[in-house]
């Protein structure tokens, strides 16, 4: 199972911009180490991570076999309406993990 | 000056100790004291999970036996005596301990991810804590031996635990600053690492860095080093799962 942590304000003004993040448990393998045996460990990454609010997508980001292990992506989006952000990280040997939190506007 | 440092050190004064907390960088802090930014946390969510799942021929979870908030210090304490044993454990060999006799399942492996998550979830319950470890005396011939071992020369380098730790704590080697080595962190959450590790784990580390041959992951010595490390951290406050450079 997936394990992700997400931080973002429980409520916020309309128009207000606010300061989400997401952490996720993934060891990001570069498929570019040796294991102990001497074989490359095959590449283990995850590729696309994308928020939605209430549907609508406000971020998405591209991952690179460059980026550390449980990625932590923190970005910033303006409050317009309540609702839910969904989160979807989707990778290699089809990795795919969900969370969500939910936004009150007023 | 050497003289005031060493014995304002035998007073015991613990504003002369520095946690690793102390030594990192802002941002490094940060990212420690905010739950969800602290990758630590993921290992102690899964923990959670751990503690209240059912194992063994026993078919019993932690949580069957433990009340919740009672392990509260506990991480704070060990490496200690444990009723019925005739040498001391640390507190992933206590966890190991009741899943081999209460549970009767398979002890979990070393630095595996189930021995570090339920470290880690361990560990959040005492965090601000002081580190306590017991009075008792069977113990003062283990931390000794943990003194002995810390202080003695080993490896190739033909250095000592405290070579770096005591006498040039607070300076660099290569671009990072050398802590004093209280654990108060453990598990900790190691950006090098990329992972949650145990503090045995850091401790094959610096042996490795010593070019000597770490001991063996069920050695005594590991525990000796411990119980001496955790004596000489006593009072410190803990902040585990620490993040650490």
């Amino acid at each position: 199972m997936a394990n992700v942590l997400i931080n973002a304000p429980k409520t916020a003004r309309k128009g207000e911009t606010i300061e989400v993040k997401a952490l996720i448990l993934h060891p990001m393998e570069t498929g570019f180490r040796p294991g102990t045996n001497g074989t490359m460990i095959p590449r283990n990454i995850i590729q696309d991570f994308i928020a939605t609010w209430n549907g609508i997508e406000i971020f998405r980001m591209r991952m690179s076999p460059a980026i550390a292990a449980n990625p932590y992506v923190s970005f910033f989006t303006v409050a317009s309406e309540s609702g839910t952000i969904r989160f979807r990280w989707s990778g290699d040997n089809d990795f795919s993990a969900e969370g969500s939190v939910t936004v009150a506007v007023t | 000056m050497v003289f005031l440092a060493s014995f304002a050190a035998a007073q015991g004064g613990a504003e002369d100790r520095r946690s690793g907390y102390q030594d990192m960088g802002a941002a490094l802090q940060k990212m420690q004291d905010d739950d969800t930014a602290n990758p630590a946390m993921l290992f102690v969510q899964a923990g959670e999970a751990l503690w209240k799942q059912k194992a063994g021929a026993s078919d019993k979870a932690c949580a069957d036996c433990h009340a919740a908030g009672s392990m509260k210090g506990v991480a704070a304490r060990y490496p200690a005596f444990t009723p019925g044993s005739d040498r001391p454990v640390d507190l992933d060999g206590r966890i190991n301990l009741c899943r081999t006799t209460q549970q009767k399942a398979p002890a979990f492996g070393p630095e595996s991810q189930e021995l570090l998550q339920l470290s880690a979830y361990l560990a959040l319950q005492s965090r601000g804590l002081p580190i306590a470890p017991p009075d008792d005396a069977r113990l003062t011939p283990v931390r000794a031996e943990g003194e002995q071992l810390f202080k003695g020369r080993q490896g190739q380098l033909n250095l000592s635990c405290a070579d770096c730790h005591d006498d040039n704590a607070g300076k660099s080697l290569g671009g990072a600053t050398i802590p004093q080595a209280h654990p108060t962190g453990y598990p900790i959450y190691r950006l090098e690492w990329q992972t949650l590790g145990s503090l045995k784990r850091r401790l094959r580390n610096c042996m490795i860095g010593m070019r000597a041959e770490p001991f063996a992951y069920d050695a005594p010595e590991y525990v000796a080093l411990e119980a001496y490390l955790m004596q000489r951290a006593k009072g410190m406050t803990m902040d585990a799962p620490a993040v650490r450079p």
